[in-house]
């Protein structure tokens, strides 16, 4: 089946504006634009069940229809913040196919009504940002960006923003607090960004694989973008797999691809063909999966199924975990990275990853007693909750699910 | 000299990017130029950058500390940012980080003698499917290096060496 | 009024305005809330997690929107998670539970988290017995730590964030109240985080350090023992002080204070203060209080105090009785008759003053009052009206201020000037040059020395900003002394005056004119009717002058000169200074802190203040002085007791009438509420059980007929070649003997300085930081030169009280 965001890969040098364009590149934005209305373009949106890729799977045309009409201007963020563990998706689109992004950004604005768009880009993508930059201006050259787009009086510029090193920036306050200049720290919700976002403006801010869905939506219709993937999450998704396997990398797939097909029919299969142990669904934010049962590898990927064994779909980025890892290390693996992540504003995270990094060091050296490792999972979960947002909870997650669905690897470090 | 004098045209074209009341937002962009030449943000950098956007020096320092791509220390000339995460060290990332302190005679965090590299390990990249992995961080801005052999980051080290001595 | 919203909270029935958020709304329904990060003056910002309640909000039916009923109630839905009481608002029908299982459960998760880094070092933290964390852990936290004491991180404990502020990073909680304070109340943004996670420290980066004139409030309303100023650290336990109530006598804004004493043994047992904290009045001060006013009450401990009366005996002062000395007073005073001149200054109460102008009165004399500033008889006439708070101006309202720097004249004005301004006011700031509160300006009116009152008439004009000011439905203006001397500011005082009063903005509340006078109760020396002199030298040459609460000599050079021609000096003040060094007559007066009154701030709000410590020697109230003077001239003024003398002063002064003492201890509820059992909330501020004062009318209040003279001003000196026009300006911490006693301030008050235009400094050939020295009008010394391109180019600018006598614009040599 032919890519419908990694179209780089049946199309070479489709980041070239005259192939993409040959492509049927900027026909659905110039439909939008000159034919239609920006509701109609949010509707066809939301009728396809598109649902935000950054891992909330929220759906992106109910998002776009809560923007505030009261409050002008309005902004679009395109989130390419990518930095959890585990993803990488958003840096392929953008590197092979960055018109079909930019042509999803451009949509975006017009739906909502936007005449100014910022990509921000984790400040490590600082090619990425010279190469969009590139896209950007032969985008205005070419009058697909600027004012008095197609003849009409809408007009659009987009920007890139780089960021500089901050997990958290990926989530969509944090991100707008950066892109303000500030340090990029949560803001409390409610207001949401469609209401209060960049400048205290209503702003829609959306994942880069959210958005690059967009052109192809509004070019082939709502009913053929449902007539792949589930009822619960239609479409297609990137999976990025990494960890033990063979072939990691970047799989397009509908949702509703089993881990095993991902795993074994992709991804080769288990390096050195050693037995998954476990597998995190959304990178280090993930709840573990036990596979200790070889049934589990044949659940669908989609938000609903993966809910069903005790995890979450997430971003997708699925990490392989074969039997000669043990959890005591994984989690203080994970763990360091949320603390070196949080932002420190909230005591919660703050405070809760610092002493659970006490602890998993403590097990993973084994200066430990069982009686310490029922103090982190109840530390884990006394922080559970309570977070300001998300990255505060999810670093409680392979925490949780290591110690219970894993217990017996705790147990063979501990001191007596 | 200040930013401006130095980079009449980056600070023009980076300040066009924002509403001009909101050109607070300017001073991430900003530190990056200030750092591009010694790789490090002086204290009269943050001045010069506080004036501009009319907000304090506590303010820019404080953006500063936030975000682990900027630096306010002088290090080595080039950041090598070697990613142990999860799934890169589940591929190997620790060991190729060892053996290449083992290489560089040196430890994570530290510089090399002649002050060419910074050794550091960093949180995931975005590059799971291709470790081991790092970028670099330098002057010219920032490169990933990815399926990295400790060998193949030797001999990048040499033609990183090489055209710094051309340079001066 | 706003919408009120009925809500349940732990059972209780709340109503409360719309907007409130639910830890508010809970502390007005007499419920805790156990907050660290929230604070009622401050945007909420969710940080701290402590205040963690369940929130339940009645579900409504998609299609009616009505309540959806159970069991003749509407039905509840309590969220999944626990959520910040800090951040919700109230919503109709809310159900609020603070206490039940899971929100205990939580708040002491929130509490066993922020101890895991704390030191608890409280047997040596200066918050120790005030601290809001140890309260709140004693209160709701888990009793028991399950974190390792061995793994508790070290950091910093003394660093200090410039030289009055100290920051403890073990301490600190990273509750950013600090750092919000700052950039919201104080619009200083000088705090601020650096790192992030568990590395999150507060850093100041600013030159100098902590550059704000409001540090002080900062350690008021830190939750812990992390910020403690250089003054009180280390100095006493909380526990160990008595509190008195006081008025801060720096400034005409006149913030209540509370003077913490302490029996101290380094001060051979004697009881004295060992800080100044703000006392909360929300029409004056709120809670805050500048550090000029936390920080410079050490004068009345100086070695500097005079404690005995002193007669000058074959050209020496030697001891004498108060009867001798006052005796020796009064005959001179008599023997001079017409010749008899009172200089006193805004320094003493309204008792003494008033006391001193009737004095002058039966005697035949003259009362000037000793300052730089004129007007004052016009603030009388159009000042503003009862009722004026800043903190109630704001869409509506126009506030003018010229020829002020509010930032250095009367910090707290501008906190709440600028306030106002983010409420929605017409601020328009006018100056000859750049000042602070420009930033926060509708418009900014830059005008030449010298066209102030051209300036102020152009606000009458249909104009972009005359219309502005003229629509408006209330406006006051603030006036000051920036560039300008008597003659300048009374005929600035007059143009504002005419400009309000023609334009019906007198006598209402929020509408007349406010001076922004140099000392606490020079408002109150005008209400007794005192004048200025222009030429006080010749007013004092060869006369007999008695002179209360001011340094002449040590002031000016010309006035030490017409002084020494003076035919009889008697000398009552509080310390040594030149002036009493020349006296035939000493006077010891108490310090405020030593004895009760009255003080007139510049919204003409009366205040009182109480005796906190015991009289130093021999030390009488400067009333009490005058009145035994009078006794032995035949006069009869109150000298017992400052009711007394405040009852029969109201019955004389209109603008006092119907004011009694008492009334002037009336309380009335406020909001926030702070205080020792709400410190975790407000801070450490005290409440006000003592009085919020009453505020004066107006002529123009008063229905009476307003005529306003019209000043002419004089011309500007001009220049000759090698000259420069310099102007007086007025600095926060300058050289003056309330201030100089006080060490801890020295860094901040610096040298005598010369501030110039940078190209004029290069046209001079001097450079910043070079000594010059400066003369003019038979005065010279030496200055260090300071760059500013604030300034206009041809205009250098001479802070007062720095040693250089400037009085008003003059031509100067710089050398």
């Amino acid at each position: 089946m032919a890519h419908v965001l990694l179209r780089h890969r049946d199309i070479p040098d489709i980041h070239k504006l005259e192939i993409y364009k040959k492509n049927g590149g900027f026909e659905a934005f110039k439909n939008a634009v000159t034919k239609m209305k920006p509701n109609e373009v949010t509707d066809v949106v939301k009728n396809s069940g598109l649902r935000g890729r950054g891992g909330a799977g929220f759906p992106t045309g109910m998002k776009w229809s809560f923007i505030d009409n009261k409050n002008w201007p309005h902004y679009v963020v395109a989130n390419a913040d990518e930095s959890e563990p585990g993803t990488f998706k958003d840096r392929e689109i953008m590197e092979g196919n960055p018109f079909q992004f930019l042509e999803g950004v451009a949509i975006a604005s017009y739906a909502v009504g936007a005449n100014a768009a910022y990509v921000y880009l984790r400040g490590e993508f600082w090619q990425i940002a010279a190469f969009l930059d590139e896209k950007i201006a032969e985008m205005e050259e070419a009058g697909y960006l600027g004012k008095n787009l197609f003849g009409t009086d809408y007009s659009l510029k987009i920007y890139t923003h780089l960021g500089a090193g901050a997990y958290i920036c990926g989530e969509e306050t944090a991100l707008l607090e950066s892109l303000e200049g500030k340090r990029g720290q949560p803001r409390v919700r409610p207001p949401f960004p469609p209401s209060y976002g960049l400048y205290g403006k209503p702003t829609i801010v959306n994942n880069v694989e959210t958005l690059t869905n967009v052109p192809m939506i509004l070019a082939n219709g709502a009913e053929w973008y449902k007539s792949m993937g589930t009822a619960d999450s239609p479409g297609v998704k990137i999976f990025s797999l990494s960890g033990r396997v063979r072939k990691p990398g970047n799989y397009e797939l509908p949702f509703g691809t089993t881990f095993r097909e991902l795993i074994y029919t992709h991804g080769g299969g288990v390096q050195d063909s050693r037995k998954v142990k476990a597998i995190m669904p959304a990178g280090a934010s993930s709840s573990l999966i036990l596979v200790n049962d070889d049934k589990i590898l044949d659940t669908p990927m989609d938000y609903a199924s993966v809910r069903t064994i005790g995890s979450d779909l997430g971003s997708a980025s699925v990490i392989v975990v074969d039997d000669t890892v043990s959890m005591d290390w994984l989690i203080n693996k994970t763990v360091h990275f949320f603390r070196h992540e949080s932002c420190g504003k909230c005591t919660t995270c703050r405070e809760g990853t610092y002493w659970m990094s006490h602890l998993t060091e403590r097990i993973h050296e084994g200066r430990a007693t069982r009686a310490d490792v029922d103090l982190l999972l109840n530390v884990a979960k006394q922080m559970q909750g309570k977070c300001l947002c998300a990255l505060g909870e999810f670093s409680t997650m392979a925490v949780v699910t290591g110690i219970e669905r894993f217990r017996s690897d705790f147990e063979k470090v501990v001191k007596a | 000299m200040s930013l401006a004098e130095k980079y009449p045209k980056e600070v023009k074209q980076i300040l066009a990017k924002y509403p001009p009341e909101h050109k607070r937002s300017a001073v991430m962009p900003l530190l990056y130029l200030a750092q591009r030449e010694e790789g490090y943000i002086t204290k009269a950098a943050m001045q010069d950058i506080a004036r501009m956007l009319d907000i304090t020096e506590t303010d820019v320092a404080s953006i500063v500390g936030f975000y682990t791509l900027y630096h306010d220390k002088k290090e080595g000339k080039y950041r090598m940012q070697v990613c142990t995460d999860l799934p890169c060290a589940l591929r190997g990332a620790e060991e190729f980080l060892n053996n290449l302190c083992g290489n560089l005679g040196i430890k994570v965090g530290e510089t090399t003698a002649d002050g060419l590299i910074t050794l550091e390990a960093v949180t995931c990249l975005a590059a799971c499917d291709k470790a081991p992995m790092f970028q670099t961080q330098g002057p010219d801005g920032i490169k990933y290096h990815e399926h990295m052999t400790v060998d193949k980051t030797l001999e990048l080290i040499e033609a990183l060496k090489k055209s710094t001595a051309e340079a001066k | 009024m706003a919408k009120q919203i009925t809500l349940t909270i732990d059972g209780k029935q709340v109503t409360v305005p719309e907007g409130t958020v639910v830890a508010d709304a809970a502390k007005m329904a007499g419920i805790d809330i156990p907050v660290f990060c929230h604070h009622p003056k401050l945007e909420p910002v969710g940080m701290c997690r402590m205040c963690l309640v369940e929130i339940g909000r009645p579900v409504r039916d998609r299609v009616t929107g009505q309540f959806v009923m159970e069991n003749g109630a509407p039905k509840i839905q309590f969220m999944p998670k626990l959520e910040t009481a800090c951040t919700n608002k109230v919503e109709e029908g809310m159900v609020v539970l603070t206490r039940s299982q899971k929100a205990i459960e939580g708040q002491r998760g929130t509490i066993e988290f922020l101890l895991t880094s704390h030191p608890l070092d409280c047997p040596i933290c200066d918050k120790g017995g005030e601290c809001p964390l140890q309260n709140l852990t004693m209160a709701y936290g888990p009793g028991k730590s399950r974190f390792l004491y061995d793994e508790k991180i070290h950091l910093d404990k003394m660093v200090p964030l410039g030289e009055l502020i100290w920051l403890d990073r073990e301490r600190c909680i990273q509750c950013a109240r600090c750092i919000r304070f700052q950039n919201e109340i104080a619009g200083d943004a000088v705090l601020g985080f650096d790192e992030r996670g568990r590395s999150t420290q507060i850093v100041t980066f600013s030159d100098p350090p902590f550059d704000s004139v409001f540090s002080g409030n900062t350690t008021d309303i830190c939750p812990v023992g992390a910020l403690t100023t250089e003054d009180f650290r280390f100095g006493a336990r909380p526990w160990e002080l008595q509190a008195q109530a006081s008025i801060c006598t720096q400034c005409p804004v006149g913030c209540n204070t509370t003077l913490n004493t302490r029996r101290e043994a380094k001060a051979g047992g004697r009881i004295v203060v060992k800080r100044v904290m703000p006392r909360q009045n929300e029409e004056v001060n709120e809670i805050w209080l500048c550090d000029k006013g936390r920080f410079a009450y050490h004068y009345t401990e100086g070695k500097n105090r005079l404690s005995r009366p002193m007669i000058r005996k074959d050209g020496k002062l030697t001891r004498a009785s108060w009867e001798a000395a006052t005796k020796l007073a009064a005959e001179n005073f008599q023997k001079a008759k017409k010749n008899f001149v009172i200089l006193a200054s805004g320094r003493l109460a309204n008792e003494d003053l008033f006391n001193l102008k009737s004095l002058a009165e039966h005697a035949d004399g003259k009362a000037y009052l000793y300052t730089h500033m004129g007007g004052g008889e016009l603030t009388s006439l159009v000042g503003v009206g009862q009722g004026t708070d800043f903190g109630k101006m704001g869409a509506g309202t126009t506030i003018v201020v010229v020829a002020s720097d509010l930032y250095q004249e009367a910090p707290v004005w501008y906190l709440r000037v600028k306030q106002a301004a983010a409420r929605g006011a017409n601020l328009i700031v006018m100056n000859a040059r750049e000042t602070k509160l420009d930033r926060f300006a509708s418009f900014v009116v830059r005008y030449a020395y010298g066209d102030e009152v051209k300036a102020v008439n152009d606000l009458g004009k249909k104009n972009k900003i005359g219309e502005s000011f003229l629509k408006s439905e209330n406006a006051v203006i603030l006036y000051g002394s920036d560039g300008l001397g008597i003659a300048g500011s009374t005929a600035l005082a007059s143009a504002c005056a005419k400009l309000l009063h023609e334009n019906g903005f007198s006598g209402k509340p929020n509408n007349g004119l406010i001076g922004v006078w140099s000392r606490a109760n020079d408002q109150g020396a005008w209400e007794m009717g005192f004048q200025v002199e222009e030429d006080l030298a010749k007013a004092l040459k060869g006369k007999t002058v008695y002179i209360a609460g001011a340094d002449p000599v040590g002031d000016d050079p010309k006035l030490a000169k017409a002084l020494e021609g003076a035919e009889f000096v008697a000398v009552q003040d509080v310390m040594a200074t030149a002036t009493t060094e020349i006296a035939d007559v000493l006077l010891p007066a108490q310090a405020f802190t030593e004895r009760e009154g009255t003080l007139t701030s510049g919204v003409r709000r009366v205040q009182r203040f109480y005796a906190a410590v015991p009289v130093s020697g021999d030390a009488k109230a400067d009333f009490a002085i005058t009145s035994q003077i009078a006794r032995h001239m035949g006069i009869i003024l109150e000298g017992t007791s400052v009711s007394a003398v405040f009852d029969i002063l109201a019955a004389s002064v209109k603008s006092f009438e119907g004011l009694t003492y008492a009334r002037l201890a009336e309380v009335r509820p406020q909001w926030p509420l702070v205080g020792r059992e709400d410190l975790y909330y407000g801070g450490t501020t005290y409440e006000n059980k003592q009085g919020m004062g009453a505020q004066l009318s107006a002529a123009a209040g008063r229905g009476e007929t307003v005529s306003i003279p019209r000043v002419e001003k004089e011309a500007l000196p001009r220049p000759k070649e090698k000259e420069l026009l310099a102007v007086p300006v007025t600095r926060l911490y300058d050289r003056g003997t309330t201030i100089l006693p006080s060490e801890l301030l020295h860094q901040r008050i610096g040298e005598p300085n010369l501030v110039l235009h940078p190209s004029v400094a290069e046209n001079l050939g001097v450079v910043e930081g070079q000594k010059v020295s400066v003369s003019f009008d038979g005065v010279s010394g030496e200055a260090v030169v300071k760059l500013s391109d604030a300034i206009s180019v041809g205009v250098a600018l001479i802070p007062r009280s720095m040693g250089l006598a400037i009085r008003e614009p003059v031509a100067v040599k710089v050398k």
